[in-house]
């Protein structure tokens, strides 16, 4: 077990440092001076270089690189160009939406997924297991972001049980935080759902025609019984693999849900932060998305590991 | 900052429970970056801050004059080369410090030091220096006359600041004005409040909430829900009419500072000939820009100045919609068969909506435009700073920019001694009749040279609760000024 949790760190470690010279690499080709784009148009040249020093951005890109990357070891992001406050602060308020955002996508997908995937596997073939089937594929053919907006007119524009948007800040307690990432959260969730539950359905309906289920059920067991205690375990690599990716999903890649609902996440950070080339937010903040999706990727091998005791030997 | 978070929550509360009305949430589109207008041309700042929590010496009112602010009255020498301004007394920042001379000295003379990041810097290089006589007396001397000082004064970037907050004023902005800086939750909202202390007649609201929504569905759907109770320019024109039929909004439509210029490069290939750019002129159809790109708002100009001006004269009837003339402006000029030039259209829903009406347009008189849509940093990179473009559509949303038209080195590169000798010869004028004759000669100069193509001032569109009284219907510059506001009962 150990030396498989080794194996995976270093290869963890070696994708980051392949990923920081990719972004750094990425973002230098982008054309666009933040400098000229907080001055505007009528802005003196003289203004845009002495802007210029003062961000540091005179330097080479090598330096730059250097400077970066030391500072990331330390725990340092930099200081933001256009909000000139550290990223790192930036990036704890944004996470504090984004992180609970997903959590919450992530636990209404899987309590929505797993009855239903199992409902299903042990409906196999008959009418129930046809309609969810329908009801999953309809799920994930829909736009999250156009379900979303479905969910703004009925629960917030007209039955004004919900802001259209915005966040109000943990600062006022748990409950208003929850209430105003509940709509998005749901919308997130739903394509999410759909997609794990039929994983859910195909991974244990792989499992039916097993050996070991004719064995189960050849001692007395019904069928969900023994889809419960026998299957279920068996089918966990698949479910768990596409848990990892949902997760990763879900944090990095709501900015679209964080539009519409105005949620000032990390995904939305990105995205000011291109516009308005504020190279040293978007640089860090990739990097440590990265680094989340990357750590994710090596909690879910080593929960593999966890129920599949066969992968630990190797 | 958790503190400061509870403690907001906590006036939130006792504010909703004391008094329902005099609290206002206000729609944005963008976030300001921070809130120092003395360190960045970003607008969203000015539209947080101008006027609500900064002050300068002068000020813009409602209908672009230029008023005392935190000068009381001011004297000019006979020589235009000197001014005395005259400060009002007991004014204080909100950190409870005194204003007096010395504040507005180091205000101005940090906008003028060699690095100075000030993003009109240029608007004030003649003061020569700033010297206060005594606490409330302040003299500005000049290198050159300059009749525009008053009203570049009135700028947000010249807002007078103290010194000990400098560094801090960024992220906790401290000024003069009405509203005190409350709040900001980074990326949703900024909270002010009134500021008891204030010099002047105190605000009618408590509180105002500035909320940033960016998509425009989802402003529209923030303003149906309640969530915010105006939105001062509303970011999508198609829902307009929507709003204007519900009883519970109203619709006010302004005028900005806004030129929406189809910009040329005057050095770029057919271009640079005079004749091309006429017939340019005269194939666009503005009334079909309007119509097709801003659902009908805005007024079509036909040179450079803002219609509202006094001094605006309308040229509109100098350049007509008339394809054919355009053709043989073309053939005259060498180019029956028409040629290609680039179209390179910024973010904004004027230019990439009225880009493909005017590739139309010229199409129709022979002229092939590719078009590409440009980020605002890519815009500024390769066609403001780079000048490589033929032609592109930006709206120039500074008050009283027409002097551009006398830099050589600006984007659309048009070198004319004659406006040149005119816009230089306006700076040391300060009698208004002359300044506005000056005025009405350039705005005809460029307009029968053809610099650009002059196409619409841009609207203001804005969303209201009908019961808000007292914001901006036009946009003198872009502020929201809340001084006056107020919830009618």
């Amino acid at each position: 077990m150990l030396r498989y949790a080794l194996k995976r760190l270093v290869s963890l470690l070696g994708a980051l440092a392949v990923a920081s010279v990719v972004v750094f690499a990425a973002i230098e080709v982008i054309p666009g001076d933040p400098a000229a784009y907080m001055l505007g148009l009528n802005a003196a040249p003289e203004t845009v270089a002495a802007l210029r020093a003062e961000l540091g951005l005179d330097a080479g890109p090598i330096a730059r690189y250097i400077n970066w990357v030391t500072g990331m070891l330390q725990g340092d992001f930099g200081i933001s160009y256009t909000y000139r406050t550290p990223v790192s602060e930036m990036v704890g308020d944004r996470l504090w939406i984004s992180l609970p955002l997903a959590l919450y996508a992530l636990a209404l997908s899987t309590i929505i997924a797993f009855p239903v995937g199992i409902w299903a596997a042990s409906k196999r073939g008959t009418s129930v297991d046809i309609g969810i089937m329908g009801f999953t594929q309809l799920g994930v053919a829909i736009p999250n972001f156009w379900f979303a907006m479905i969910l703004v007119v009925i629960f917030a524009i007209n039955l004004r049980w919900f802001s259209a948007g915005g966040f109000p800040g943990w600062g006022g307690g748990l409950f208003p935080g929850l209430k105003a990432l509940t709509l998005p959260a749901i919308a997130l969730a739903l394509p999410q759902a759909s997609i794990l539950s039929r994983v859910m359905r195909s991974a244990l309906v792989d499992m039916l025609d097993q050996d070991f289920m004719r064995t189960a059920r050849a001692k007395g067991l019904t069928q969900g019984q023994a889809l419960r205690r026998h299957a279920l375990r068996n089918a966990m690599i698949p479910v768990l693999t596409i848990l990892g990716l949902q997760f990763s999903f879900l944090l990095a890649g709501a900015i679209i849900i964080e539009n519409v609902f105005f949620l000032p996440g990390l995904g939305r950070l990105i995205f000011q932060a291109i516009a308005q080339r504020d190279l040293i937010v978007v640089e860090s903040v990739v990097m440590i998305l990265v680094f989340a999706v990357i750590l994710v990727t090596f909690l879910v091998d080593l929960a593999y590991a966890a129920v599949d005791p066969r992968l630990r030997v190797h | 900052m958790k503190t400061l978070t509870f403690t907001a929550a906590m006036m939130l509360g006792a504010s909703v429970a004391a008094a329902q009305q005099t609290e206002l949430t206000l729609g944005l589109q963008l976030e300001p970056p921070h809130l120092d207008p003395t360190g960045a041309a970003a607008a969203a700042i000015d539209e947080v801050v101008y006027a609500n929590v900064y002050e300068g010496l002068t000020r813009f009112a409602a209908d672009g004059s230029v008023r005392p602010a935190l000068a009381e009255s001011w004297d000019i020498s006979d020589d235009g080369m000197s001014y005395t301004f005259r400060l009002r007394s007991g004014v204080t920042f909100h950190d409870g410090a005194e204003f007096t001379a010395e504040d507005v000295k180091f205000s101005l003379e940090r906008t003028t030091a060699e690095d100075s990041t000030n993003a009109q810097k240029a608007l004030f290089e003649g003061i020569e220096s700033v010297n206060a006589i005594d606490d409330t007396t302040v003299e500005i001397t000049l290198t050159e006359p300059d009749g525009a000082l008053l009203f570049n004064l009135a700028w947000g970037d010249a807002v007078i600041i103290d010194e000990s907050d400098v560094e801090t004023l960024k992220q906790a902005p401290v000024g003069t004005g009405p509203f005190k800086f409350s709040n900001w939750v980074q990326g949703d909202s900024i909270e002010l409040v009134a500021n008891d202390a204030y010099w002047g007649e105190p605000a009618k609201l408590t509180k105002a909430t500035f909320k940033f929504i960016s998509d425009p569905t989802a402003a529209f759907a923030a303003l149906m829900a309640g969530d915010v109770d105006a939105f001062p320019v509303f970011p999508a024109p198609e829902n307009l009419p929507q709003f204007d039929a519900d009883p519970r909004f109203n619709v006010i439509v302004g005028s900005t500072e806004g030129e929406t210029i189809l910009s040329t490069n005057n050095q770029n290939g057919p271009l640079a000939d005079k004749r091309v750019r006429q017939a340019i002129a005269h194939a666009i159809d503005r009334q079909a820009i309007i119509d097709g790109a801003m659902f009908g708002y805005g007024t079509p100009i036909g040179t450079h100045f803002a219609p509202h001006n006094p001094a605006y004269v309308d040229l509109t009837g100098l350049t007509p919609h008339d394809p054919e003339k355009a053709k043989a402006l073309l053939a005259e000029a060498g180019f029956a068969d028409g040629f290609t030039t680039t179209l390179k259209l910024p973010p904004p829903s004027y230019a990439r909506r009225g880009g493909e009406i005017i590739a139309a347009q010229l199409r129709n008189v022979g002229i092939q435009t590719e078009i590409s849509n440009l980020e605002w940093a890519q815009w500024l990179e390769q066609v403001f700073r780079g000048k490589d473009f033929g032609l592109t559509i930006v709206s120039h949303t500074e008050p009283m920019d027409i002097g551009i038209y006398a830099r050589p080195d600006y984007y659309f590169q048009y070198d004319d001694p004659v406006v040149r000798a005119m816009m230089s010869g306006l700076a040391s004028m300060s009698v208004p009749e002359d300044r506005t004759a000056v005025l009405q000669a350039v705005q005809r100069r460029i307009s029968e040279e053809y610099v650009n193509g002059y196409l619409f001032q841009l609207a203001k569109t804005g969303v209201a609760d009908v019961r808000i009284k007292g914001l901006w219907e036009n946009s003198p510059t872009q502020a929201n000024d809340l001084t006056e506001v107020y919830w009618e009962e």
